[in-house]
């Protein structure tokens, strides 16, 4: 696959991915979670990752922190980050590399805080450990950090208990930004939070992604925040990408149809009620072959024209495949 | 600081019900200690000396009530009357003279058997299924199952009899005077290693399982793969983050542990014939020591709320979210 060549933001990759394969390795049977996945990332850019709960867009966060745990195998393939092998590195290279390089904001923030340390401690241990600055030291640009995402530095000296969901977001963002990593991976940052607050969080990230110029590996299943955030994105299905494209040609113009179907399951904020289509009750993709090049920029994995036919389906047709919105869409 | 008030208002009202219960109890069983000692003395007593005796002993026919009042006041004033079957020593003397050696053996065992237990745990949940991890448990479990006056019969024969490493009994040698010098110490420490580890070897499994137990369900926490993440030293992560969060149940039990060590070891205290409570209540309840039961009740009592309100308020230390509520 020649998916590399395509990065947005530099013409020089962040990070580039090459037929990974992670499998979940049982007594009796495997299971194959990301299967010959291949993308890369610019300087700058922002790439989102997309698709439904358990096509494997967290396993390769993961992964690319190497910090998969038994019974997760990696099974194949290559990640490169700056030039170094991500996958060959030793324990003590592997630990200087997680944050300063490549820093991650959790699906969960409420749980990704320990609660008997308090903020500043949590935020002052990256400080000492990688940068070896003294505590006072580490106190002072730990306060700055807050205020970086707009929190009162005395919350410092506050548990994570004490400080509201947002905040608590905020405050492991501050924490991902704390060493300047140049790639920070958000996986599902937003899951956990009210729209209004979701939406502080991300212009918090935008903003900061403006100022600080990291890549960000962006992974949600909102398809309408991805493309509003992402440059280029990909979608996943089943382990594979099955399209990948600048995020403004995946909204317009959605060629595989699980991404048509994912697009349609968002309804559109204003204009008319449409009915919203999803896919049909029993449609899966078996095999998807790698990609190819449909447009310059715009990759998609083959399918076969029936697939379309079949997979497309007015929500009147529709069981609950996909979203709950298709439910709400055929109620109408 | 109103937190510790009020478990300490808490703690007193406890107290209060387990003395009267205390004072109630041994009134509701049957028999009386001055017939007994009657009895034992073969009627060689006068109607006088056994009148003397009731009042001394406070075994009177005043209402209850009346007993009631003297009892608290005698608590307070720390007024515990006389042993009988220690006769006429003082209830305060007879614990006195022996709670030093249940404290050294019942707190030296469950302060080692909790933090090497501990350690275990935190080390065996860390290496899952690691050498540790996999041999340890069993080997503790099985260990910890033995009836222990036969392991500590079995060890007394194999150290002591056999191979001659240990002392046989007592907590020191006799004829030694006890004072603070090196001899008495040293003579002291090597009395105290055979039963201390015989304690140890049957409660050490209880520790690390209940820490291996807890260490791994927090390992699977959300904020030890954010701790990886963030790149801190595996040290750093093992203790600050996954011990410091498993050790919180730990923490109640060793409390609890050392409140009940001022009630002593019995078996082990006969096993090894080393002097402490143990042995001293069952010749209270033998004997119908009404005082000395009392007395060691008390004593055991307030040891036990004395060492659950310390670790409340370690509590409040250890978990800022103790704090709040």
């Amino acid at each position: 696959m020649t998916v590399s060549q395509v990065s947005f933001g530099s013409h020089e990759p962040v990070l580039e991915v090459k037929d990974l394969t992670v499998k979940y390795v049982g007594d009796t049977r495997s299971t194959t979670a990301v299967d010959r996945v291949s993308f890369s990332i610019g300087t700058g850019e922002i790439f989102g990752l997309a698709g439904e709960s358990g096509c494997g867009k967290s396993t390769i966060a993961n992964t690319i922190m190497r910090l998969l745990k038994d019974p997760a195998k990696i099974a194949g393939g290559s990640i490169r980050f700056g030039g170094k092998d991500v996958l060959a590195m030793g324990p003590e290279e592997l630990r200087r590399f997680r944050w300063q390089d490549v820093a991650m904001v959790f699906q969960s923030a409420m749980n990704s805080l320990n609660p008997v340390l308090t903020i500043g401690e949590q935020i002052t241990d990256i400080y000492t450990t990688h940068a070896g600055y003294s505590r006072k030291e580490s106190l002072r640009r730990a306060a700055e950090l807050l205020e970086l995402v707009r929190i009162d530095p005395v919350r410092l000296k506050s548990y994570p208990h004490q400080l509201s969901g947002g905040m608590r977001q905020r405050a492991v963002i501050a924490m991902a930004v704390a060493l300047k990593p140049s790639l920070l991976i958000l996986d599902e940052p937003t899951t956990a939070l009210d729209v209004v607050v979701q939406q502080e969080i991300m212009a918090q990230i935008k903003e900061l992604q403006h100022e600080l110029g990291f890549s960000v590996l962006f992974i949600t299943h909102d398809m309408s925040l991805m493309v509003e955030l992402s440059h280029r994105m990909a979608v996943m299905y089943g382990g594979r990408i099955v399209e990948t494209a600048k995020a403004a040609d995946i909204h317009t113009a959605p060629q595989h149809p699980y991404t048509q179907a994912l697009m349609g399951a968002f309804p559109p904020l204003t204009g008319p009620r449409i009915p919203l289509t999803g896919l049909a009750d029993g449609v899966k993709f078996h095999n998807i072959p790698d990609l190819a090049e449909v447009t310059p920029g715009h990759f998609v994995a083959p399918f076969a024209a029936t697939d379309t036919a079949s997979a497309h389906n007015s929500a009147a047709a529709c069981g609950p495949a996909t979203s709950p919105a298709l439910l709400e869409g055929a109620a109408r | 600081m109103r937190f510790i008030l009020r478990r300490l208002g808490f703690y007193l009202i406890a107290f209060w019900v387990s003395i009267t219960l205390n004072f109630l109890l041994p009134r509701f069983m049957p028999g009386d200690p001055v017939s007994r000692m009657f009895a034992r003395s073969a009627g060689q007593m006068q109607p006088e000396q056994i009148e003397a005796l009731r009042k001394l002993l406070g075994v009177d026919s005043r209402p209850i009530w009346e007993q009631y009042a003297d009892y608290l006041h005698n608590i307070v004033t720390g007024n515990m009357g006389v042993s009988i079957t220690r006769f006429p020593t003082p209830v305060t003397e007879v614990i006195a003279s022996q709670i030093g050696w249940t404290l050294l053996l019942g707190g030296t065992a469950l302060v080692i058997a909790a933090v090497v237990g501990n350690l275990l745990g935190i080390l065996a949940a860390w290496r899952r299924g690691g050498a540790i991890d996999s041999a340890l448990p069993p080997l503790l479990v099985f260990i910890g199952s033995f009836p222990y006056f036969w392991l500590a019969m079995g060890a007394l024969y194999l150290f002591g009899v056999i191979l001659g490493w240990s002392p046989l009994r007592h907590a020191f040698t006799d004829g030694l005077e006890p004072a603070f010098s090196w001899e008495f110490i040293g003579d002291a420490g090597a009395h105290l290693v055979l039963p201390a580890l015989t304690i140890v070897l049957v409660s050490i499994g209880g520790w690390m399982l209940g820490m291996r137990n807890t260490m791994i369900a927090t390992n699977a926490e959300d904020y030890i793969t954010m701790a990886e993440a963030k790149g801190l030293k595996p040290g750093r992560i093992m203790f600050r983050y996954a011990a410091r969060n498993a050790m919180l149940p730990s923490v109640t039990s060793f409390g609890m542990g050392l409140g009940f060590v001022v009630g002593g070891a019995l078996l082990t205290e006969v096993v090894f014939a080393y002097p402490g409570v143990g042995y001293q209540l069952l010749n209270a309840v033998q004997g119908l020591d009404y005082p000395l039961m009392q007395g060691l009740f008390l004593t055991i009592t307030a040891a036990v709320l004395l060492a659950n309100f310390l670790v409340d308020i370690l509590y409040v230390r250890l978990d800022p979210r103790v704090r709040a509520s």
